[in-house]
């Protein structure tokens, strides 16, 4: 089994997270893994790419533009962004929310949830639009979207890696008093996933 | 599943590596992409090892010096700017030699992606005459970093280990080697010859060096990292780094390589074999053509009729990140040169993706509820009016110079902005020269700049943006936090009292969140001669989370966003025509309370 995944947000989503959490599931089948993350001045509210690969004779850390299984995006923009990563017949996953810039508040230009979203309906071969916000409500917490997005992602099937793996890795990884929050975070992911 | 293999980041598996190699002394300075290293090696420590975050590089490269003399194997760890600073012990050592192993991770950032140069500290190598290690992948980097240390032992010299961004920050599964069994240090042995630094020795230690680098470019050839892949095409391929990882993803069938993991000295007889039977060599490599000058050298020297392409030939580009994409499109170009060219014109005439909507920039930015906004914007609205100049430093104060506040007019290096500004004076006396600076670049290097103005009558305002951390590099703790990297209580040093000590009798210090009060500081410290300092004190937001938040009262609110206009908070936004504050973001700081004309803008309770 040979799998890219690319996750895109917004520094301080829990992207590097959700990233080391496919690697750790990967990683219990058996798999070799590699990630590639932001780290450093692009944190601070820059946008934040995760590279994950899973398989045999990987070499570069970074997936490959256009060889992305599965892009999860917790934020719509930046899945339009990191479009060229896709495979053709790849799955994105994103939030349909959009995160604001500063400059966008201090008048430059219309960014728009719908537009990015139209865009990604129009060139995403196979995509899942998650209600983000709706999740997070209903867990109880806004910083599980993390978390909710892998639970998709598992119950698509994209990643070869099963919602019972997806969910041990979260328990195992997870501080314990998280682990119910969590529980219920990946749960409401595999709904969004079509389970 | 077979052997058990843990994810590793680069950082840590360099430090797991350097555990196992039985390094008993790991001494440094936080810069990225290097800072995780040492914070790895601390977390790791069975409690033999001594971890510290030193004062500077010079500081981290002397301390670890001074162990390496003694007999202990020895890490130090900075960034490749770091290294400039570091570079005055690190030239002399070069010369002397050490007993213990003596490792130097110096971390490299092409692109660059966080630093202020794209300096090869391979070049480094070449200038201070001392071996530099290559890895491609944080695996490699793991084994690669206990051979430094048997190398370093057995020549008795220190030696450049030299990571990249994207072997530091990648992960990869990692299986960790044995442990090695390694002597306890035997301590320093007096020898004045050996240990003190003269003219004399001097010369007899270059004749050495120079002899023993042309023996180890012998030996290197022989290293198992530097290697052929052999193939059947009279064009190749030369690399390392982390440019073979991308090469390896795309290297065509048949086409011979060579990889390079000890670029200085370089394994000549090893690039013979691989030139002799080749008319055409590419090279793929990031930062200064380093490979491609050696196999330059080489061929020119051996007669060698193969013709080498690289930066220097304008083959490949002579700035940024290599990736598997550019790597491809330049090893395409170099065994295809025809179909290529006319491709590439094709290429270009293709217009750019048709209806990609307009994405947002999204620059770093000071986080919301950052003390540092307050304090700029303090010292601006002082200032408003009258002629000023903002010197800046190295920091996540850097971002000050962002709109809207664009309130820092140069940052060159670490502590250079307190002496910039006095040059600056010197020149331009109308002005007031302001230099901003960081607790913990303070310390680092700052220090000497003040006493080079109270020393010299110089005038600035000194503005030390006080945070209790270190917080760019991810929050290390400094000599003024109180802890060390083991969370052990430390004597902390005091910033006003240090300044006290140098002879500034002007001191200012307050809580920036105070607007009202920190524009009164500032605008007295603006007063007058001399060295004045004012000091901002307010911990950095991501360590000590605050409970509060704010929020916009719609009912009072006129919507005339001087809120965003001033201040520019990434938890301020827009909905619509109204504003809001995103209570996710906020830490209710309350300087747009302050900023906001109509009392429009209020602390509440939000608790998640």
């Amino acid at each position: 089994m040979n799998k890219n995944c690319l996750l895109c947000g917004v520094g301080g989503q829990g992207v590097v997270l959700a990233s080391r959490l496919i690697a750790y599931a990967a990683m219990e089948k058996g798999y070799f893994a590699r990630t590639a993350e932001t780290i450093g001045m692009a944190q601070r509210g820059g946008s934040v790419v995760s590279h994950v690969r899973i398989g045999e004779r990987i070499y570069s850390p970074q997936v490959p533009v256009g060889s992305a299984d599965v892009i999860l995006a917790f934020e719509a923009g930046e899945a339009v962004r990191c479009l060229p990563w896709l495979k053709k017949d790849g799955l994105v996953i994103a939030d349909r929310r959009i995160v604001k810039p500063v400059t966008a508040s201090l008048g430059g230009g219309n960014y728009s949830a719908e537009e990015m979203t139209g865009y990604l309906k129009k060139h995403a071969d196979r995509l899942i639009l998650v209600d983000g916000d709706a999740i997070c409500r209903e867990a109880g917490s806004s910083k599980v979207l993390n978390v909710a997005l892998l639970g998709a992602a598992a119950q698509s099937g994209a990643l070869g890696i099963t919602p019972e793996e997806m969910l041990d890795a979260v328990r195992k990884n997870v501080k314990e008093k998280y682990i119910a929050l969590n529980e219920k975070a990946l749960m409401l992911g595999r709904k969004a996933g079509g389970m | 599943m077979s052997s058990k293999k843990i994810l590793v980041m680069g950082n840590e598996a360099i430090a797991l590596g350097a555990i196992r190699a039985g390094v008993r002394m790991a001494a440094g300075y936080p810069g990225t992409p290097s800072t995780e290293i040492l914070e790895a090696i601390a977390k790791h420590n069975d409690g033999r090892i001594h971890v510290e975050w030193s004062v500077n590089e010079k500081a981290a490269m002397e301390v670890g010096a001074g162990a390496a003399y003694a007999g202990a194997r020895t890490l130090v760890t900075m960034k490749q700017v770091g290294l400039n600073v570091a570079s005055d012990p690190l030239m002399s050592l070069a010369y002397i030699g050490v007993k213990g192993g003596m490792v130097i991770v110096s971390a490299d950032d092409p692109g660059p992606i966080s630093s202020q140069t794209e300096q090869d500290t391979r070049t480094f190598g070449v200038f201070s005459k001392l071996p530099v290690f290559d890895p491609s992948s944080p695996e490699e980097a793991c084994e690669m970093i206990g051979e430094a240390f048997e190398f370093s032992e057995k020549y008795q010299t220190p030696v450049l280990f030299r990571p990249t961004t994207r072997v530091c920050h990648a992960c990869a599964s990692i299986e960790l080697p044995e442990a090695m069994q390694i002597s306890e240090p035997e301590g320093f042995v007096k020898d004045t010859m050996r240990w003190v630094i003269f003219p004399r020795t001097s010369y007899l230690n270059h004749i050495r060096i120079e002899k023993r680098n042309a023996k180890l470019s012998e030996t290197l050839s022989e290293y198992k990292r530097n290697f052929i892949l052999e193939g059947d095409k009279k064009k190749g391929i030369v690399t390392g780094g982390i440019s073979y990882a991308y090469t390896r993803e795309v290297l065509p069938e048949g086409t011979p390589l060579l990889k390079i993991s000890t670029p200085h000295p370089f394994p000549e007889e090893l690039a013979v074999r691989f030139l002799k039977d080749l008319d055409e060599v590419l090279v793929l490599e990031e930062l200064d053509p380093m490979i491609e000058r050696q196999l330059l050298q080489i061929a020119g020297r051996r007669h060698l009729p193969v013709n080498i392409y690289g930066k220097l030939t304008g083959h490949t580009k002579n700035a940024g990140e290599n990736s598997t994409e550019s790597v491809r499109a330049d090893i395409e170009r170099f065994l295809n040169p025809a179909e290529n060219a006319v491709s590439d014109e094709l290429a270009a005439d293709a217009p750019a993706s048709d209806d990609i909507p307009e994405l947002p920039v999204r620059p770093p930015v000071l986080c919301a509820g950052c003390p540092h906004r307050a304090s700029f914007y303090a010292v601006k609205k002082a200032m408003k009016g009258k002629k000023a100049v903002f010197s800046g430093d190295i920091g996540c104060y850097t971002l000050g110079n962002a709109k809207p506040l664009d309130m820092v007019d140069t940052c060159l290096c670490m502590g250079a902005g307190v002496t910039i500004a006095q040059g600056l004076h010197a020149i331009e006396p109308d002005a007031v020269n302001f230099a901003f600076i960081g607790d913990s670049t303070f310390f680092a290097s700052g220090i000497t700049g003040v006493v080079n103005a109270v020393y010299n009558g110089n005038d600035i305002v000194l503005v030390v943006l006080d945070n209790s951390t270190t917080a760019m590099t991810g929050h290390q703790p400094h000599p003024g936090t109180g802890k060390t990297i083991m969370g052990d209580v430390a004597a902390k040093i005091s910033i006003p009292a240090i300044l006290r000590g140098i002879g500034v009798e002007r001191i200012y210090e307050c809580d920036p969140l105070n607007l009202n009060e920190a524009v009164n500081a500032v605008r007295e410290a603006a007063q007058g001669s001399g060295v004045r300092a004012v000091i901002f004190r307010s911990p950095c937001i991501a360590v000590s989370r605050s409970e509060k938040c704010c929020e916009v009262k719609q009912e009072t609110c006129r919507k005339c966003k001087v809120c965003i206009r001033e201040l520019g908070c990434p938890a301020i936004v827009t909905e619509g025509d109204s504003v809001k504050i995103d209570a996710t973001l906020c830490c209710g700081c309350g300087i747009c309370a302050s900023v906001c004309p109509f009392d429009a803008i209020g602390e509440v309770n939000c608790h998640e």
